[in-house]
């Protein structure tokens, strides 16, 4: 089985609204995870060009999965869901 | 910025980035009038407080502090289109940089200690025993404290076997190094502007997010638009909170609307070089120690609290001194936005004629997004000016230090630096005491730096420390060092 990919967005808008903190966190805190999953930075991947879609920001993927407005709860139980699988 | 200020932060962006969003619209007082509804419309989720009604309250209070306004002297009657069209008439902005949303405000029960339900009703009693104020008895077996009499001297926490006392404290108040907030006699926090330093650790403190910043975005994007000749002077740490190259952040800006881009790295070369020159002077002359000048958040301090240690900061002026004169001079008419880490820098563009006005990072990356400039699609593009090592890492704690050591021109081992990495309220009694016995124990040249890390953890700033510092340092190990270039000139 392949890793579970995470991609956080690291476009101007996710950035600005947390997504550097959500990135440095989850690494941090998905170590026990390190072999089962990897965990990259994405250029903007659209989300938030609707007229208020930025408030939704940082967005998250996790596989095919988009998390907005992602905290660490929301992507780790994301990731953990893929892993029982 | 850590995880714990992450929703308190990312709410006073997005009322930024509506507020910019306005106004670069056709209507900015209608749609400004608008914001708290469009955040909190009719039957919305109501995710903090007690109803949307309260919510749109602070947001409307969030919006004016994003217009530059005072809170405390909001005017109910008013509505935020009037002070949006009152934001656009405005000639100066407010000198005093911080506003506190008394909405928002929780009113935090003043600090105390508490003995907890976890007390196990024990025989010995050794919290009772070791009040020395009789502050505490015992009641429905359980000890209880006296508020009247508890001094807060902690001796029954230590004493408490369980450790089932605590103390609470209030979050602003604890983390203000200078006692300049407190509450008032309704409860309420307040800042006392004689005593602020402006350095800002209460609005990264506070869970609420009710300490705000009056910013000048508004200032700053009219001028862009009429027109005139607008020039970023961008702090060193700025490399370390935008996600793209240092080469990019100049197109990025000028998408912006800036005319010009200066790196405040220019500035603080020739910081480096007048501060070791001073502190040469100075040990020649039998001074004991010096102390750095750069750091606004501690000029401040100097100022307001520590005159004493006056005589020991050194002359040199900060780095934004000496770019905004550098950048004034070569286009007179130009008007100077310094791009800051921090809130502290308030009051020295306040005081410097060459300085119009303060964007901090905070309000450039709202900005960014809401003129949907994609950073890491911007074109690189060298600064004319290539800074030195030693200046591109001035906002890492220690870097102060370390320049006026590559740039020191006598012997190697008169400098024994020591870094003062976070102003609290143990950091400021050591450098009362270096005044009061005119000698600093551990070394001659302290470098003092008002946030934990330097100016890359500002209470402004976006992404986290370790990001910023690899950025940082990365940009800097491209640069020349001062001590190469030293030896050619």
């Amino acid at each position: 089985m392949g890793k579970v990919q995470v991609k956080i967005c690291q476009g101007t808008t996710c950035y600005v609204m947390g997504g550097d903190v959500i990135k440095s966190l989850l690494t941090t805190l998905t170590q026990k995870y390190a072999d089962k999953i990897e965990i990259t930075s994405a250029r903007c991947l659209g989300n938030c060009n609707e007229s208020d879609s930025f408030s939704k920001a940082p967005y998250v993927y996790v596989e095919d999965e988009v998390i907005s407005s992602a905290d660490l709860e929301k992507v780790i139980a994301a990731i953990e869901k893929r892993l029982d699988k | 910025m850590s995880s714990s200020e992450l929703e308190t932060k990312r709410l006073k962006r997005e009322v930024l980035v509506r507020l910019i969003k306005a106004f670069l619209s056709d209507n900015f007082p209608a749609n400004t009038r608008l914001i708290p509804f469009d955040m909190r419309p009719k039957y919305s989720e109501v995710p903090f407080r007690c109803c949307v009604y309260k919510e749109r309250g602070i947001l409307r209070a969030r919006t004016l502090a994003g217009l530059g306004f005072s809170i405390e002297d909001d005017d109910e009657t008013v509505s935020l289109a009037e002070y949006a069209q009152k934001s656009l008439e405005r000639v100066k902005p407010d000198p005093n940089p911080l506003t506190v949303v008394e909405s928002a405000c929780h009113s935090c029960q003043a600090a105390r200690v508490y003995v907890t339900d976890l007390c196990q009703n024990c025989v010995a009693r050794p919290c009772m025993n070791t009040c020395k104020f009789g502050a505490i008895s015992h009641v429905d077996g359980r000890s209880v404290i006296n508020p009247e009499k508890c001094k807060k001297c902690g001796m029954c926490m230590t004493a408490c076997p369980y450790g089932a006392i605590v103390k609470t404290v209030v979050p602003c108040e604890n983390a203000c190094p200078v006692g300049a907030i407190a509450k008032d006699e309704r409860g309420f926090a307040r800042i006392d502007k004689d005593k602020c330093i402006s350095c800002g650790k209460c609005v990264s403190a506070c869970p609420f997010g009710a300490v705000h910043a009056k910013s000048q975005v508004i200032d700053v994007l009219k001028k862009i638009k009429q027109g005139k000749e607008v020039i970023a002077l961008i702090a060193p740490a700025l490399i370390g909170h935008l996600p793209c190259t240092p080469e990019q952040i100049q197109d990025a800006l000028h998408k912006v609307g800036f005319a010009h881009i200066y790196e405040v790295a220019q500035g603080a070369d020739i910081t480096a070089t007048t501060e070791a020159k001073d502190f040469q002077e100075r040990l020649e002359s039998g001074a004991p120690f010096m102390t750095t000048s750069c750091c606004a958040g501690y000029n401040e301090l100097v100022k307001k609290h520590l005159p004493e240690i006056k005589p020991y900061v050194s002359d040199a002026h900060t780095p934004l001194y000496y770019t905004a004169e550098i950048a004034k001079k070569e286009h007179p008419d130009a008007v100077t936005v310094f791009i800051s880490p921090c809130f502290a820098k308030r009051r020295e563009v306040l005081d410097n004629p060459n300085v119009n006005h303060l964007l901090n990072f905070e309000e450039l990356g709202a900005i960014l997004i809401a003129m949907g400039i994609e950073m890491n699609t911007c074109e690189e593009k060298a600064f004319t000016y290539q800074s030195s090592r030693e200046a591109r890492e001035f906002a890492l704690t220690g870097g102060v230090a370390k320049s006026v050591q590559a740039a020191w021109k006598g012997e190697k081992d008169a400098v024994k630096p020591v870094v003062v990495n976070g102003l609290d309220k143990a950091s400021i009694r050591d450098l009362r005491m270096y005044a009061k016995n005119g000698s600093c124990p551990s070394g001659n040249l302290i470098e003092v730096m008002c946030c934990p890390g330097g100016c890359i953890s500002g209470n402004a700033c976006i992404g986290t420390f370790k990001e910023a510092f690899k950025k940082v340092s990365d940009y800097g190990e491209k640069g020349q060092s001062l001590e190469d270039r030293k030896e050619n000139c």
